[in-house]
C-alpha cells in the first residue's frame, strides 16, 4: 500500500494509524534480523504519534497530508530524547535535546516515525558497511549491499518495512541506495530543505530528501520537508515547491540532455557498466517517445567532480567533526591529560573511513597545502557551476546512469577506498553545484538486480526532476524499457 | 594577526621616555570588545554577564550535533557602526572557522572573519593628535570559560576543570591596530580613546575588568632610526590600561636586554603577571596550531547596502574627538581638563552651562574638580550655569555651593530654591564685619600672633579666625571675604 494511500485511509478514518503502525512493526520485527535497515526501532514513540494522529481523526482535526504513514529517519536525523548515533562509537549514549525541523514537519505533517536507520559512520560511505553497528544488507539480494550512506533508509523503503524513508545525500547518499535498493529517492536543491538538526559531514553538500516506493510517494514527502527555516541560514526564503502538482504534466516539449561524459561517449569516466548504460538509454528514448527532444550535452569539468568532492568533502568533515572530542557528550576515554584525553576518545570513537577523510581534510586545509587542495578544489567546483549553467541553457533536464553498477557483493571494495568512492561518480556533481537531481528504478541489470537512472535539473528545478521520473516511472512499468 | 610592515622613524616620531637611549618601542594592540547586544551573535540566549553557569545556553551556542547558526542582526549592526566610528571601509564580508582545539570551545572551532572582514583601514586620532592606523575590525565569537581548579591550576595539570559555556557565542569585534604606536602613553591614550568610542556609540560597556574590553599588546624594539621589525611577542592577560603600560615597559626592557647581549626574543604568546610585575613566557608561535582557516558554510556572506552604510553614518553620534574639539573651542580650557570631561562624559552638562551664560573656564574646573561622581544625571545645564553665577557674585560661598552640588547630584532642582531650603543667604558685610572685630577683641594673643613677622603664625592664625567665623556662622561666611577683612584689619 503507497503512503498516499495510507494517508487518504488514515484520514478518511477507514483505517487507523496504530493498526497501520502496527502491521509496519510486525514486518520490521520479521526481517530486520536479516537486513539490519534499523539502528533503533522507536515502536512506543511510534505509537504515541500515531494515537495522536487517531485522536486528530476523531476529533475531526486535519491530520496532515502524510496521517498515519510510518517512516524511518536516517540515524543522522535528530530526535529529541531518542539516540541519535550516526551509526558511530564516538555518540554512545548522546540523546538530542532537541528535534531537527524535517522530523518535527514530518511529525506536524501525521507522519509516524518508527525508528533511526543505519548509516555508513557520518554519512561518509557508498555500502552502508561503514557503521560502527554493522552493515545493513540489501533486501533484493542480501549478499549485496543495499548502497549507502542512507543504506538502511533505502532497506526500509525496499522491504516495505516503511513506506516512505530520510535520508541525507552530499555526494550521492540519497540517490545511488535508491537506485540500488530499486526504490525512488530525490536529492532537493541545496537549502529548498533546513539541515537543521541534520548532524553535519559537509556543510556546503549536505541536503535531506524523501525514500518511497513511487515518485507520487516521494512527492508528497519533499513538498512537506521542503520550505524556508529561520534556523538554517543557507534555506532558500521564499521557497514554497509543490512537486505533487506536476507529476502528470509530461514531458512533450521538453528538452532533455544526455551527459556525454557520464554516459560513455567520448572522454567518458571508467566504470560505468554496459547494462546500466543500456538501460539509462532506454529511459533517454523512453522520454522521447513521450515527446521530449534529446541532445548530447558535453560538461567536462563532471568528470573532475569525484576529485574535488574528496577535497572539499573532507576538508569540512574534519572541521564539523572537531566537536567530538569527548568533553561534552558522547564517548569519552579518560587520560592524564585534556589532550591526551581528546585523542584516546577521537581515536576510539571513530572509525577508519572516518579518520581517513578527517586527515585528508586536515591536509587539504593546512598551510601551505590550501591552494594546491582545497583552493583548486573551490575552483573545480565554480568551473562546473558554470559548465552546467551553460548546458542548462541548451536542455531542461540531464539525464545519466545513477550509479556506474547496479549493488556489489558485501565485502567486495571495502579494502579498497577508491573503488569505492568511484560509486559517486554521477551523483556528486550535483553536489557540488546545488542542484537537485532524483534516481528513479528503470528496468535490471544482467544480474537481476534493479538499475537507478537519474534526472537532474538547474538551482530550484526540484518539481521538474519529479515530473520527469513519473514518466519514467509509468515507461519502466509499461515495459518499455 | 597584525600585518607588521616596515615603517622608518621620521623626526617628529615621538620616542619612548623610559626606555634606554637609541631604542624605539613598536607596539601593535588587539582589542576584543563584547558588543552589547541582548542575545549572543548564532542564537537566542542572553548575553548576560554574571549570570549562574551554564544557564544562558542552547544546542547552537554549546554548538551541538546538527544545530546551526544564525548571524545576529544587530551584532552586524553594532559592529559596522563601530567600524563607521573608527573610519573604516565597511566592505562585503564572510564568516570564517578558525580551527583548533579547546575545551572550551564548543566546536572546536571559532567562527570568526579571516581574509574578507567586515571593517578594515580604518584610523584612530589621540587626543595630541597622534594617529594609529586600524588595520581590521572583525566579528567573531566569544569562547567559554574554563576554570582550572587543584593542581597546578593549568589545564595540564588542574585536578578538574570546570566549563562555563554562558560566555560562548558572545558577539565580539576584534580590533586590530597597525603597529604604530612608539610610546606608552600613546598605547594607554589609544586604549582609553577606543573605550571612549565605545562608550559613545553604544556598541560595548567595555568595562576591561569585566572582560567586556580585553587588550593585548604585539611589542617589539628596534634601533631608533632603524625601519626593520624585529621578534615581536604578544603580551595577553593584561587587566587595565595601567598594566598595559607597565607589560609593554617590562617587555620591551626584556627584548633590549636580549639584544644587547647577542640574544634575541622568541616570537611568542606572553602572559602578564600582575602581582611578579613581569611577562612569562606562554605557547610558543613555531607550534602553534596551523588553524585551517576556510569559509563558515553554514553562513551566508554579509553584504550591507549602501543605503546601510550611509543610514549609520546618519545616525553616528557625536564621538570623542569632535566633542572635545567643540567643547575647548566653547571653553578655551586646559586640553586635558576638556579631555577628562569629554571621558567622564559631561561635555553636554558643560556646553548647557555655558549656553546658559555661565564662565566657560568655571564651567570646566569645576566639572573636574566637584562633580567625579557615577551619576550626575540629574544636574541641570542651567542650574550649574545659576550655581556657578551665585557663588562668583558670592552670594554663596564656596562650601556651600559644594554642598548645593551635592543637593543637585541628589535631587536635581534650582540651585536658589535648595540654598534658600538650607538657609544660606549671602552674610551682609557689616554683620561679618562686627563678628570679626568681636573675635580679635575675644583673642588678642592670637591676633598679635596673626599682625606679627612670623609667616608661619600669620598663616596658622589665618586659619584659626577663618575657622572661629565659619564656626560661628555655620559655614555661611564667605571664605575670601574674611580673607579681605582680616587683611584689612592687619594693615
Amino acid at each position: 500500500m503507497s503512503a498516499l494511500d495510507i494517508a487518504a485511509a488514515v484520514r478518511s478514518g477507514e483505517r487507523r494509524a496504530t493498526d497501520v503502525l502496527d502491521e509496519h512493526l510486525a514486518r520490521i520485527e520479521a526481517g530486520d534480523g536479516d537486513i539490519h535497515a534499523f539502528n533503533l526501532v522507536t515502536a512506543d514513540a511510534a505509537r504515541e504519534e500515531a494515537e495522536a494522529v487517531d485522536a486528530a481523526v476523531a476529533r475531526g482535526d486535519d491530520p496532515g497530508p502524510l496521517a498515519g504513514v510510518p517512516v524511518a529517519l536516517k540515524d543522522n536525523m535528530c530526535t529529541r530524547g531518542i539516540p541519535t548515533t550516526c551509526s558511530s562509537k564516538v555518540l554512545e549514549g548522546w540523546r538530542p535535546p532537541y528535534d531537527a525541523t524535517v522530523v518535527t514537519r514530518l511529525r506536524a505533517a501525521g507522519a509516524v516515525a518508527v525508528g533511526k536507520t543505519n548509516l555508513d559512520e557520518f554519512a561518509m560511505g557508498s555500502s552502508t558497511e561503514n557503521s560502527a553497528f554493522g552493515p545493513t544488507h540489501n533486501p533484493r539480494d542480501l549478499t549485496r549491499v543495499p548502497g549507502g550512506s542512507s543504506g538502511g533508509t533505502a532497506a526500509s523503503v525496499a522491504a516495505d518495512f516503511t513506506p516512505l524513508g530520510i535520508g541525507s545525500d552530499t555526494g550521492g547518499s540519497i540517490r545511488q541506495p535508491a537506485a540500488f535498493c530499486g526504490v525512488v529517492g530525490m536529492k532537493p536543491t541545496y537549502g529548498a530543505v533546513s539541515r537543521y538538526g541534520l548532524i553535519a559531514f559537509a556543510s556546503s553538500l549536505d541536503q535531506i530528501g524523501p525514500f518511497a516506493s513511487s515518485v507520487a510517494d516521494a512527492a508528497a514527502m519533499f513538498d512537506v520537508i521542503a520550505g524556508p527555516d529561520p534556523r538554517d541560514s543557507t534555506s532558500i526564503r521564499d521557497y514554497a515547491p509543490n512537486a505533487s502538482s506536476v507529476l502528470d504534466r509530461g514531458v512533450a516539449g521538453l528538452r532533455v540532455g544526455v551527459i556525454r561524459e557520464l554516459s560513455g561517449g567520448a572522454g567518458t569516466v571508467d566504470g560505468l557498466s554496459a547494462d546500466v548504460l543500456a538501460r539509462t538509454q532506454e529511459a533517454v528514448d523512453a522520454l522521447a517517445a513521450a515527446g521530449a527532444t534529446v541532445e548530447e550535452i558535453s560538461v567536462p569539468s563532471a568528470t573532475l567532480g569525484l576529485s574535488a568532492y574528496y577535497l572539499v568533502a573532507p576538508a569540512e568533515a574534519s572541521s564539523n567533526l572537531a566537536r567530538y572530542d569527548g568533553v561534552r557528550y558522547g564517548l569519552r576515554v579518560d587520560a592524564p591529560t585534556t589532550g591526551e584525553m581528546n585523542t584516546a576518545s577521537r581515536t576510539a570513537g571513530f572509525g577508519p573511513e572516518v579518520k581517513r577523510r578527517i586527515m585528508l581534510g586536515t591536509y587539504a586545509l593546512s598551510a601551505g597545502y590550501y591552494d594546491a587542495f582545497y583552493g583548486k578544489a573551490l575552483k573545480v567546483r565554480t568551473m562546473m557551476l558554470r559548465e552546467f549553467a551553460e548546458a542548462y541553457e541548451k536542455v531542461d533536464v540531464l539525464v545519466t546512469p545513477t550509479a556506474p553498477t547496479t549493488a556489489f557483493p558485501l565485502g567486495e571494495r571495502t579494502a579498497d577506498p577508491m573503488t569505492m568512492y568511484v560509486n559517486d561518480v554521477c551523483t556528486i556533481p550535483s553536489n557540488l553545484t546545488g542542484h537537485p537531481g532524483i534516481s528513479v528504478p528503470f528496468g535490471i541489470g544482467e544480474d537481476g538486480l534493479p538499475v537507478g537512472v537519474q534526472v537532474l535539473a538547474p538551482a530550484l528545478g526540484d518539481e521538474l526532476t519529479f515530473q520527469v521520473a513519473s514518466v519514467l516511472e509509468a515507461a519502466a512499468a509499461g515495459g518499455a524499457s | 594577526m597584525t600585518d607588521f610592515f616596515a615603517a622608518a622613524a621620521t623626526d617628529d616620531t615621538p620616542i619612548e621616555p623610559s626606555l634606554p637611549d637609541g631604542w624605539e618601542l613598536v607596539v601593535g594592540l588587539e582589542v576584543h570588545v563584547e558588543l552589547d547586544t541582548a542575545t549572543k551573535l548564532f542564537c537566542g540566549c542572553a548575553n548576560q554577564f554574571g549570570s549562574e553557569p551554564n544557564t544562558n545556553i542552547c544546542p547552537t551556542c554549546l554548538g551541538l550535533p546538527g544545530s546551526l547558526p544564525v548571524m545576529n542582526e544587530s551584532a552586524v549592526e553594532l559592529a559596522m557602526r563601530l567600524g563607521r566610528a573608527l573610519g573604516c571601509d565597511v566592505n562585503r564580508s564572510v564568516m570564517a572557522r578558525k580551527n583548533y582545539f579547546y575545551p572550551d570551545m564548543p566546536k572546536d572551532f571559532q567562527t570568526t572573519q579571516y581574509d574578507q572582514p567586515t571593517n578594515s583601514d580604518g584610523r584612530v586620532v589621540l587626543g595630541d593628535g597622534f594617529v594609529v592606523g586600524i588595520e581590521r575590525a572583525h566579528i567573531e565569537e566569544d569562547t567559554g570559560k574554563s576554570t582550572h581548579v587543584g593542581g597546578g591550576g593549568r589545564i595540564n595539570d588542574a585536578e578538574y576543570s570546570l566549563v562555563d559555556y554562558n560566555r560562548a557565542g558572545v558577539p565580539l569585534v576584534e580590533i586590530v591596530s597597525r603597529p604604530d604606536v612608539r610610546t606608552i602613553d600613546h598605547a594607554k591614550a589609544y586604549v582609553e580613546e577606543l573605550r571612549g568610542i565605545l562608550l559613545a556609540t553604544g556598541v560595548s560597556d567595555a568595562r576591561m575588568e569585566e572582560g567586556s574590553m580585553r587588550v593585548d599588546a604585539n611589542v617589539s624594539v628596534r634601533p631608533h632610526g632603524s625601519a626593520e621589525l624585529r621578534t615581536r611577542c604578544e603580551i595577553k592577560n593584561i587587566n587595565s590600561v595601567r598594566s598595559l603600560g607597565r607589560a609593554i615597559e617590562y617587555e620591551a626592557r626584556r627584548h633590549i636586554d636580549l639584544w644587547t647581549n647577542d640574544g634575541a626574543p622568541d616570537q611568542e604568546t606572553r602572559h602578564w603577571d600582575e602581582e611578579g610585575g613581569r611577562t612569562t613566557s606562554g605557547r610558543s608561535k613555531e607550534d602553534a596550531d596551523d588553524y585551517r582557516y576556510f569559509q563558515e558554510p553554514d553562513l551566508v556572506p554579509l553584504e550591507p547596502s549602501a543605503e546601510t552604510v550611509a543610514a549609520i553614518d546618519a545616525a553616528m553620534p557625536p564621538l570623542p574627538a569632535a566633542r572635545r574639539a567643540a567643547l575647548l573651542e566653547a571653553s578655551g580650557a586646559d586640553a586635558s581638563a576638556v579631555g577628562i570631561v569629554v571621558e567622564r562624559g559631561q561635555d553636554g552638562l558643560a556646553m548647557a552651562a555655558i549656553e546658559a551664560g555661565a564662565e566657560p573656564e568655571k564651567v570646566v574646573t569645576r566639572l573636574v574638580n566637584d562633580l567625579a561622581v557615577d551619576d550626575w544625571s540629574k544636574v541641570e545645564g542651567e542650574a550649574f550655569a545659576e550655581l556657578i553665577r551665585m557663588e562668583s557674585a558670592g552670594e554663596l560661598s564656596a562650601t556651600q555651593a559644594k554642598q548645593i552640588l551635592g543637593d543637585l547630584v541628589e535631587q536635581g532642582g534650582d540651585p536658589a530654591e535648595h540654598a534658600a531650603s538650607r538657609g544660606f543667604e549671602a552674610m551682609d558685610t557689616g554683620e561679618l564685619e562686627s563678628l570679626v572685630d568681636q573675635l580679635i577683641a575675644d583673642h588678642p594673643e592670637e591676633w598679635a600672633r596673626f599682625t606679627g613677622s612670623d609667616d608661619g603664625d600669620r598663616k596658622k592664625m589665618q586659619g584659626f579666625f577663618t575657622g572661629q567665623i565659619m564656626k560661628a556662622t555655620k559655614g555661611q561666611a564667605d571664605g575670601k571675604a574674611v580673607a579681605q577683612l582680616l587683611a584689612q584689619k592687619s594693615s
